[in-house]
């Protein structure tokens, strides 16, 4: 470390930004102390750590949301003290924050605008150059996105898009990414790479939060590793491993990956769906999930993946289809209705649907099986939900002081656990995870991977729907592998590679197979080259 | 495999919104309460011979205003996501306070009415900083501010109405025909020109755009950088102008300052806003909803009243259409 700072006090130039002595606590946690870090002029530097080391929390402390205990931070070695976001951008910091930070009933103008509206006179909107500002700032950064469009309707991956064109509308220098492609998938992850690559130039920097190893590689420089709220250290990323990068983060060696059992092709169907059609994109779905299994679901953006589970628990009307359960046909009206067939499912929308944002931990994790297992005659057994709790909280490692922990006061990721945990307390025989691991560190993911495979060897069915093309890879026994609401390849996991999985991801129902496979296994940018070219057909 | 799918770039897409932030969809809403209102009125025109004539519309007109002025702040309360219960009673209280300042203190009436306006402001300021900056629950604060106006009413007036017998000026406010070729009461036009600023303020300005974007999504604003606090401040006080606004119009239409009277107009307008499709979860709403729902209970109102029906089933049926209109606008927006 002092080698470190001895090394800096010989540059010549002042870094980027420089963190220094940075210390920040919360009632009964210290989230932050004496963290520091040199962002240089030109890079991208990647900043890792567990759920709950104070990433999030160290750039809070930047733009002003709440003041540091302790330390400065010096932008071109002169100090600065943003008092707010807004006054952190005009000294030319910008913050995508961890939890999407848009209005659902505002236009994708009027988000990226919001706080320097173009006025006509004083107080009055023009909402015409409004439109044209952002028209612009859109072209300049090739999204696909249209100005006046509703947020409250795009996928995620767009809304994503928002907040970068939010970021990048004014002259920033300093660029922060909180965990931006926890929701991506490779297609969408390589439009953001692209446009983070021409952000950078000779006098700004990127500072780019991310659970996603593989990703570190293709996007950042160096490597700033916080644990516990305390530098630990800071690497060339061209120069390390990631298996190096991960010990420094967990402290500890990571037990061998965890990989699913052998599973006999001819156990029994638990649940099999036929035809299964919603008016706003399924059509014809089909597939069959075995005992024990863990059925995996691949496919891009907007493919229907998170469609097909909502509709299976009856959160979304279907037009048509069968579902058969245990050799019977059922109707699941909905999630209630699908938790009595004792299948769960586990919303990619923590904040939205997941988590009871106000309440306790322990509250959070009771919930989904307060019924079976913690009430009697109506009264609530606290002690037995609060063991419980305790139990999960420590096999997940979910870092909060006690389950009586507000989960908003929880990080990103320790939240996604709750989520996790509420479903592994309720005995269903059915799981359905949709984007199970988003935002969880590498240590925790694999204690989550290790939990799924031991639920399936007792028996139990779960569908996994990610768009960490890795993740389904490794844990499916089998893959069901989806493009625009239909099902275009059921994959085994000996055939399943990285390129079979794109290769049908990527297949349009309405185009040639070579087609397709051409636009989408050459081009990273897939999301950008089909827009181009969709706009260049009109 | 005949049919052809929706690529994913367009399925999302729904008909974008136009410039004055109020989509088709929201232009549907309010020509189906427009449609409803007209389907009532002309039920009334029948079933009542006494409905449709210039003295009774005239006076349902009156009735519009007083619900719609309270109505049109509450709108940019309710976008908000927040509530706003002390509309009513605030009323009252500012009736009387329009009756001290120009029958017992002898203001000039202009100046009156210009100091109780901005006492109704000061009422909203208060709420506002007992909701914005002591974060206590606009449905509390306002509850609480509700009592507090309905009691200083009956305090400073010592239970007794004031009459404005000798402000004659003051009556021509409400009953006055400043455009005689119109034919209107100077309060209807009161109303519209309010109800034209109020749509100017929520479409077309700052203030406006961040009401909705308050609404939205409060936290995401404040991370924005946007004084959340600031904003709601101004919105409830906002909405005591029209409080005040609303206190003169109704006393001077009636020629006094009636202390007592007030409870109940709250609820009144915010059923004319929910009915106008505007959401009590906040972010969506608009102003010509608004008027229209105000229109439908006064209509509702007076027309029951005309068919001699007892006041205790009129609001047996003012609620069942509430539970209707709403529930048909949610039923709508689902399909959709
Ligand atoms: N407002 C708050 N009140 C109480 N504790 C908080 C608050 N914000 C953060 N913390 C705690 O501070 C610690 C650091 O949280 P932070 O959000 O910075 O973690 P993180 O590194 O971003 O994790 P993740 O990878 O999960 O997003 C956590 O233990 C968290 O519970
Ligand atoms: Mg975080």
């Amino acid at each position: 470390m002092d080698q470190d700072r001895a090394a800096r006090g010989q540059a010549e130039e002042p870094p980027l930004l420089k963190v220094q002595g940075v210390s920040k606590s919360f009632p009964g946690v210290k989230a932050l102390s004496d963290m520091h870090l040199d962002l240089r002029r030109g890079e991208v530097l990647a900043l890792v750590g567990e759920n709950g080391a104070g990433k999030s929390t160290l750039m809070k402390l930047l733009s002003g949301i709440y003041p540091a205990d302790e330390g400065a931070f010096f932008l071109n070695g002169a100090k600065i003290q943003a008092t707010g976001p807004k006054h952190a951008q005009e000294l030319g910091i910008s913050i995508i924050h961890q939890e999407f930070n848009l209005m659902p009933d505002l236009t994708v103008a009027q988000n990226i605008f919001i706080g320097h509206e173009p006025r006509s006179g004083g107080f009055l909107l023009n909402e015409r150059r409004l439109n044209s500002q952002a028209r612009s700032l859109i072209e300049g950064l090739h999204l696909p996105l249209e100005p006046k469009q509703l947020v409250g309707n795009l996928t995620v991956a767009k809304q994503q898009m928002v907040e970068i064109a939010k970021a990048l509308a004014y002259d920033a220098k300093v660029l922060i990414m909180d965990e931006p492609t926890a929701a991506l998938n490779e297609a969408e992850v390589g439009v953001l790479h692209g446009l983070i690559r021409r952000f950078v130039k000779a006098d700004t920097g990127v500072i780019y939060i991310s659970h996603r190893m593989d990703e570190l590689k293709a996007i950042s420089d160096r490597v700033t590793v916080i644990r516990d709220g305390r530098y630990v250290g800071t690497v060339d990323t061209q120069q390390t491993t990631m298996k190096e990068v991960i010990s420094l983060m967990v402290g500890r060696e990571l037990a061998g990956e965890a990989r699913p059992e052998h599973v006999v092709e001819d156990r029994e169907v638990l649940l099999s769906v036929t035809g299964l059609s919603t008016k706003a994109l399924l059509k014809d779905v089909g597939f069959d999930l075995r005992k024990g299994e863990i059925l995996g679901f691949a496919g891009l953006m907007g493919a229907g993946r998170t469609e097909v589970a909502r509709a299976l628990v009856g959160a979304d009307k279907v037009d048509a289809g069968t579902v058969t359960l245990r050799g019977e046909q059922v109707h699941i009206k909905n999630p209630a209705d699908a938790a009595r067939y004792r299948i769960g499912y586990l919303s990619e929308d923590r904040k939205q649907f997941g988590l009871l944002l106000e309440q306790e931990v322990n509250a959070n994790i009771g919930l989904s099986s307060l019924q079976e297992l913690f009430q009697h005659l109506g009264f609530m057994k606290d002690k037995a939900m609060r063991a419980k709790s305790r139990e999960y909280v420590d096999t997940l490692r979910i870092k909060t002081p006690s389950v009586a922990q507000t989960a908003k006061n929880l990080s990103g990721g320790n939240q996604q656990k709750v989520v996790i945990a509420k479903w592994l307390v309720k005995d269903c025989d059915i799981l359905i995870f949709d984007e199970p691991t988003r935002g969880i560190d590498v240590g925790a993911k694999e204690e989550i991977y290790r939990l799924l495979n031991s639920l399936a060897g007792q028996g139990k069915s779960i569908i996994m729907i990610s768009s960490e093309l890795p993740e389904v890879l490794r844990m499916s026994h089998r893959i069901v592998v989806m493009s625009e609401g239909r099902v275009t390849g059921l994959l085994s996991a000996a055939e399943a590679s990285q390129e079979s999985v794109m290769h049908y991801a990527t297949l349009r129902p309405d185009e040639s197979a070579e087609d397709a496979a051409e636009l989408g296994l050459d081009e990273p940018a897939l999301v950008a080259a089909r827009t181009d070219r969709k706009a260049g057909e009109r | 495999m005949s049919t052809s799918t929706v690529p994913p770039d367009q399925q999302e897409q729904q008909p974008t919104v136009a410039a004055l932030g109020t989509s088709f969809k929201d232009r549907l809403q309010q020509f189906l309460a427009f449609a409803s209102l007209i389907v009532i009125f002309v039920f009334f025109s029948v079933a009542s011979p006494n409905f449709f004539n210039y003295a009774n519309i005239t006076a349902i007109l009156f009735s519009t205003v007083v619900i719609g002025t309270l109505a049109l702040g509450t709108t940019f309360v309710i976008i908000t996501g927040g509530i706003d219960l002390s509309i009513g009673t605030g009323m009252a209280l500012c009736a009387v306070i329009s009756g001290e300042l120009i029958v017992n203190a002898g203001l000039p009436v202009p100046l009156g009415v210009l100091g109780t306006i901005l006492f109704g402001g000061l009422l909203g300021l208060i709420n506002g900083f007992n909701i914005a900056i002591l974060k206590i629950p606009p449905f509390i604060a306002t509850l609480a501010m509700m009592l507090v106006a309905q009691g200083l009413a009956l305090v400073i007036s010592h239970s007794t109405p004031i009459y404005f017998s000798d402000a004659p000026s003051y009556i021509k406010i409400s009953t006055g025909h400043l455009i005689p070729a119109l034919n209107l009461p100077n309060a209807v036009l009161v109303f519209a020109f309010l109800a034209v600023v109020s749509a100017v303020l929520l479409n077309k300005t700052i203030l406006g755009r961040y009401t909705y974007s308050i609404g939205s999504n409060e936290e995401a604003t404040a991370l924005s950088g946007i004084n959340t606090r600031k904003w709601k401040m101004v919105v409830y006080a906002l909405a005591g102008l029209f409080i005040g606004m609303a206190g003169v119009l109704i006393s001077a239409r009636l020629g006094s300052a009636q202390p007592a009277t007030g409870a109940g107009y709250e609820l009144q307008a915010i059923a004319a806003v929910v009915i106008g499709g505007t959401s009590l979860a906040g972010g969506k709403g608009s102003i010509v909803g608004t008027v229209i729902g105000a229109l439908i209970i006064s209509v509702l109102n007076n027309g029951l009243q005309l068919m001699s029906i007892p006041q205790e089933w009129q609001n047996v049926i003012l609620g069942c259409v509430i539970l209707v209109a709403v529930y048909a606008d949610m039923a709508r927006k689902r399909a959709a």
